[in-house]
């Protein structure tokens, strides 16, 4: 992970090949009755080739927001107000609908979000599979035959840990963890180079999470992709990425290596993030963040997180923190760092 | 000592009837258990889903009936309770649910939730006692009358609503307190309050409560016991940070072993099995055998008796066969007898 500076941006030449994904400037906003929502603000950051990406963050900071305008799969109210999203060189914020079709699922696959409401529940698992394939075969190829369809179903279930007879099943015969394991099978169908998961084991169970979690890692694996993992939990971060991207209020406010975030956490947020994890070392003690995230159609002035930071000075209820380099792919949202900035 | 609460050798199926040609399916398989009302202590039931945790809790509801086994409560068999008898256990035994909005009715306002009991159970003679009986309930789960009372649910936050709970459960003054999965749908920041809440019930008022939960790190932090179900059966019980911290039962040691540590340093090791047998009423012995990694003949050939491997702790598991002294009957209860004692809690 390196933070993209504003001036090469428009630059998508030599060193693209590194980066699997770049987004920058990224605006993603919801036009409600009563004004309109930034749920994501101006993010940036790149995706290499094979990184395994984790973006945190409470509900409502727009970590969801992001991953889906990634997709392209912005629903109404909500649209990308700006920003680019470069793969390959394309942006995909100007494609069509059309050129995004052929993208997605062939180069980037989403892994949804509680996988038990993303199955058709009247469809035979493998039909769901095969599916999707058939569905973005690209204009001018002709669709593989039946027997090749079979044969990669069988294959990809039993990449994803299931018994190749799942295929014949429909999704209400499945366990939570076994239907996660299918939308993961659809997901990497056409061998994509990007996987993007949001909160793939939500209402799973630890030994089932940490099955999927390490079947996706297995995947990540073979398929040499990038992963982008959507969710909050600290522990599965930890466990399974390489670089965490902290969201705050619809802004990245600190991004760096796992070890170096864990180890030493530079925004004052990051900070309680860490120290608020339980632990089975520290029993019987309750700590928590104090206070409440904001509405994001009501942000405070300067700095979003100014009402619930320890370390806030005068200028953080002036001024907006700008996105600092602080130099070994670390980057921070903070007032406080900016003599340690790299520009 | 008086014992509140006893189940001996209880069992609950559920389906598998004379039409049906499914077997029944197993949900709590030979479980025993006490409560005692002279040290009144935290339990933790903690199990993945479908282990049986909540028709345990239902059972000790007395909101279904064991298929085999007997309950007694007071002493007395449950199913031949008075009609006076079953009414004291009403209130005796009172449950927080896990969805802090499911329990209201959004067209009434909160107060209602706490004025039925008292109506119901005749508990208080004049508005002026009602009043009083409200606030001091409020009061002791940390709320303010005047933030709450008069609104509705939707104008509530869930953690404030999730204690307006616990207060309702204080007003009735019970003996013991279900709670199942009470922090599970609230965020993490307000989780503390709803805990510690319903540990000042335990410290302060002297409430048995039993804590349902699949969370292993809050349990730690709240409870006195823990019973670790799978498959319907308690495969290890005993004194929470010796079960926590030093888990001996396989199946306890994966449930720990998997909770996703925020440190990158202490990773994962490899990708455990997944359960072979979805249809585990046909295993003759251990119902993990299918999984465990140190299995051996025997778990599939018997059942394997509860071993009692320190004072406050016992496993199902044969692996302990030659160390420890196998429990007579695993009665649950010396597993748990003088623990606040010896801790000084």
């Amino acid at each position: 992970m390196v933070i993209a500076e504003q001036e090469t941006s428009i630059d998508t030449g030599s060193a693209d090949s590194e980066y699997a994904l770049r987004v920058e400037d990224l605006r993603v906003y919801y036009g409600t009755p009563r004004g309109t929502v930034k749920a994501v603000d101006g993010v940036s950051f790149n995706l290499k080739q094979g990184e395994r990406f984790a973006l945190v963050g409470e509900s409502g900071s727009g970590k969801s927001t992001l991953a889906m305008a990634i997709m392209r799969l912005t629903r109404e109210p909500g649209h990308i107000a700006g920003g680019r999203i470069y793969l390959d060189g394309r942006d995909l914020v100007q494609m069509r609908e059309r050129e995004i079709r052929d993208i997605r699922l062939r180069e980037m696959a989403l892994v949804p979000q509680g996988a038990m409401n993303s199955l058709n529940p009247v469809m035979r698992v493998g039909d769901q599979i095969i599916d999707g394939i058939l569905d973005h075969v690209p204009s001018g190829e002709t669709a593989p035959n039946k027997a090749r369809l079979n044969e990669r179903v069988h294959e990809l279930l039993v990449r994803v840990g299931l018994d190749p007879t799942v295929s014949r099943l429909h999704p209400h015969e499945l366990s939570g963890g076994m239907k996660q394991r299918v939308a993961m099978a659809i997901a990497i169908s056409l061998d994509p180079n990007i996987i993007v998961a949001d909160e793939p084991t939500s209402a799973l169970d630890v030994v089932v999470q940490r099955q999927i979690m390490q079947t996706l890692g297995r995947l990540q694996e073979g398929l040499e992709a990038a992963v982008l993992l959507v969710g909050h939990d600290m522990g599965l971060v930890a466990q399974f990425a390489d670089t965490i991207g902290v969201m705050y209020a619809g802004k990245l406010v600190e991004v760096g290596s796992v070890p170096d975030v864990f180890k030493d956490p530079k925004h004052p947020y990051t900070k309680l993030l860490i120290e608020s994890l339980p632990s089975f070392d520290i029993t019987r003690q309750f700590v928590g963040i104090p206070g409440m995230q904001p509405a994001l159609l009501n942000l405070p002035p300067g700095c979003s997180f100014n009402p619930r930071c320890p370390s806030v000075h005068e200028r953080c209820f002036r001024e907006v923190p700008e996105y600092l380099n602080i130099g070994s792919g670390r980057g921070v949202a903070c007032h406080l760092y900016e003599e340690e900035s790299i520009s | 000592m008086s014992e509140f609460m006893r189940l001996e050798h209880v069992t609950r199926t559920f389906g598998g009837g004379a039409f049906s040609t499914k077997p029944p399916i197993v949900a709590v398989d030979d479980v025993s258990l006490s409560i005692n009302e002279d040290e009144p202590k935290i339990t933790t039931i903690a199990g993945e889903s479908g282990s049986g945790k909540t028709t345990l809790a239902r059972l000790l509801m007395g909101t279904i009936n064991p298929t085999f086994g007997t309950m007694y409560y007071r002493g007395k068999d449950f199913g031949k309770l008075s009609r006076r008898e079953s009414w004291a256990f009403k209130q005796e035994v009172q449950s927080i649910y896990q969805d802090p909005f499911g329990s209201y009715n959004p067209f009434y306002k909160v107060d209602h939730v706490l004025e039925t009991p008292i109506n119901r159970f005749k508990l208080a003679t004049s508005r002026q006692a009602k009043d009083a009986m409200i606030e001091e309930a409020l009061a002791m789960v940390g709320l303010q009358p005047g933030d709450t009372l008069g609104r509705f649910p939707h104008q509530l936050s869930g953690g404030q609503r999730q204690r307006i709970m616990v207060a309702r459960a204080l007003l009735i003054k019970p003996r013991l307190i279900l709670a199942d999965e009470p922090v599970s749908m609230v965020d993490a920041s307000l989780r503390a309050t709803i805990l510690d809440s319903i540990r000042r019930l335990n410290r302060e008022i002297g409430i048995s409560v039993v804590y349902i939960t699949h969370d292993l790190t809050t349990a730690l932090q709240i409870s006195d016991n823990i019973l670790v179900m799978y498959r319907g059966s308690v495969v290890e019980s005993g004194a929470v940070e010796r079960v926590i911290l030093e888990p001996k039962h396989p199946y306890t040691q994966l449930l720990i072993e998997s909770i996703p540590q925020p440190d990158p340093d202490n990773k994962w090791g490899d990708e455990p099995p997944s359960a072979r047998f979805e249809d585990f009423s046909s295993m003759f012995g251990c119902k993990f055998a299918d999984r465990c990694p140190h299995v051996m003949d025997i778990c599939n050939e018997e059942l394997p008796p509860a071993f009692r491997l320190e004072q406050h702790r016992q496993a199902q598991c044969y692996l302990y066969q030659d160390e420890a002294d196998e429990l007579e009957d695993p009665d649950l209860a010396s597993i748990f007898q003088d623990r606040r004692a010896e801790l000084n809690v």
